[in-house]
């Protein structure tokens, strides 16, 4: 257990840092970058908020396409079998398994569900313009 | 190179190539924009016996190590067949050489203007233009299809194999990228993949164009690249995905949903399809396929999706250490959502 400021406070230290002091200061292609490494710390914050419900989301939607398995117990081994398990189901969308019928309702529900996902986190304002 | 140091070079450049007794070089400063290639604004006075003359300049140099498709010397060979048909593109002058740096480079004369889609979009002083901008793109792109690339000397730039569709060679091409660059699988990809191999303009025969049919396509064809003025249309910026294919390609493009930078409307944000399409029928570009200009639009997502991804991986490889490419990675997931509603509907 680290102290405060937790990961989270850290981070929105420096978004303001660039945000407030360092954007309205600079100019040309060094402004344009500020702003962007400011939103890149957004998309990180907003990683880890979401991060262990999305990961256990996307778990449990693979579970009704591929051979249900069990989650591992930490976020690093979830992250390389859900990598190998997005893998199976790329080939399967592959071979044809998903061109119709149940298979493909339930591929593009769950692969909606998990874009949605990530577009909460790196872009949020898109998901609201619709 | 230093900004000094670039100066002198370019003076040392223009007076060689102009034959100047003296060039000054003023103004120098990089724009923003362009990942994988530098633009810089400048003016060069140009001294000769009888007087001096400025020239307001673009120099376009690319980082070197940055993945390309048209050589710099080829693409001014074709920005300079644009320019001299007619269609709005840049004045191209001059084919840079070691003096302005290692990468390859070219100078245009500078056309004043926006090209921020967000102020195009939002700024009342632009209002004229959002009108107008629609029908000009349509009668522009239907003059750049017309360009006669063999009178240019044009018959190198890249093309589909003899007998092969445009559409099958683009898939097909962008499917060898994504396989080889993805550093993740992309399930919705692989069904955006599946949908464009199923559909009629693959599968099978499709009214209008015929499957082979090719013509020049500027191939990155979107309201990000068009320099405006509260008028409307200036010139077509970056030709350097330019290549011989299927011309509703560029049609479906600048439809895709990631250039619209939150307007409405599909043609850019700011236009219909009907207008658009209309005129470029009426400037001679030949009957427009709805239909087809779908499939593009479809693979234009997916397209514009890889190449995130093979932006992010120029900062993964470590070739660059920039923050705007590492964070597009993160912009593919937009280019996945559009295509589940493109093709689930």
């Amino acid at each position: 257990m680290h102290d405060r400021p937790t990961v989270d406070e850290l981070l929105r230290a420096v978004e303001m840092l660039l945000d407030e002091q360092l954007v309205p200061t600079l100019d040309g292609s060094r402004k344009y970058n500020a702003r962007v490494a400011a939103n890149v710390i957004r998309i990180a914050r907003r990683e880890l908020q979401h991060e262990e419900t999305q990961l256990d989301a996307e778990w449990r939607g693979l579970d009704m396409l591929l051979a249900p398995a069990a989650r591992p117990a930490t976020l690093a081994a979830t992250k390389q079998q859900l990598m190998e398990r997005n893998r199976e189901l790329s080939e399967r969308i592959r071979e044809g398994d998903a061109d119709g019928g149940r298979f493909r309702e339930l591929t593009l529900a769950h692969v909606r569900e998990v874009v949605h996902a990530k577009m909460e986190v790196s872009n949020p304002e898109w998901l609201a313009t619709g | 190179m230093a900004d000094d140091e670039l100066a002198r070079g370019i003076e040392a450049f223009i007076a060689r190539e102009t034959g100047a007794s003296a060039v000054r070089v003023s103004e120098l400063r990089r724009l923003t924009g362009g990942a994988s290639r530098e633009t810089w604004s400048l003016d060069a006075t140009i001294y000769r016996a009888g007087g001096a003359e400025t020239l307001a300049l673009i120099l376009q140099r690319d980082v070197r190590g940055a993945p390309k498709e048209l050589t710099r010397p080829m693409e001014f060979q074709l920005m300079k067949a644009a320019f001299d048909e007619g269609v709005h593109a840049p004045e191209p002058l001059w084919v840079g050489d070691e003096l302005v740096g290692a990468g390859e480079s070219f100078f245009v004369r500078r056309v004043d203007g926006e090209t921020l889609p967000r102020r195009l979009l939002r700024e009342d002083v632009y209002a004229q233009a959002r009108e107008a901008l629609p029908e000009q793109l349509g009668r522009l792109l239907a003059q750049i299809h017309a360009i006669p690339v063999e009178k240019h000397g044009l018959t190198s730039l890249p093309a589909p194999p003899a007998g092969v569709s445009p559409a099958v060679h683009e898939v097909e091409r962008y499917e060898n990228i994504f396989r080889m660059i993805a550093p993740e699988p992309h399930p919705a990809f692989e069904l955006a993949f599946r949908w464009l191999r199923q559909h009629p303009v693959i599968a099978g025969a499709t009214a209008g164009v015929p499957a082979t049919a090719r013509t020049l396509v500027h191939g990155d064809f979107r309201i990000g690249n068009v320099l405006f003025g509260p008028e409307g249309l200036r010139v077509m910026l970056d030709w350097e995905l330019a290549h011989m294919g299927d011309p509703m390609e560029d049609m479906g493009f600048i439809c895709v949903r990631s250039w619209r930078f939150g307007g409405p409307k599909p043609v850019g944000g700011i236009g219909d399809r009907e207008p658009f399409f209309a005129a470029y029928e009426e400037a001679g570009g030949g009957k427009v396929d709805p239909e087809r200009v779908r499939f593009w639009e479809v693979f234009g997502n997916l397209r514009w999706g890889i190449i995130c991804l093979s932006q992010a991986r120029t900062y993964l490889d470590g070739v660059s250490k920039s923050v705007e490419l590492a964070s597009i990675g993160r912009r593919t997931a937009e280019t996945e959502w559009e295509l589940l509603e493109l093709i689930s509907s």
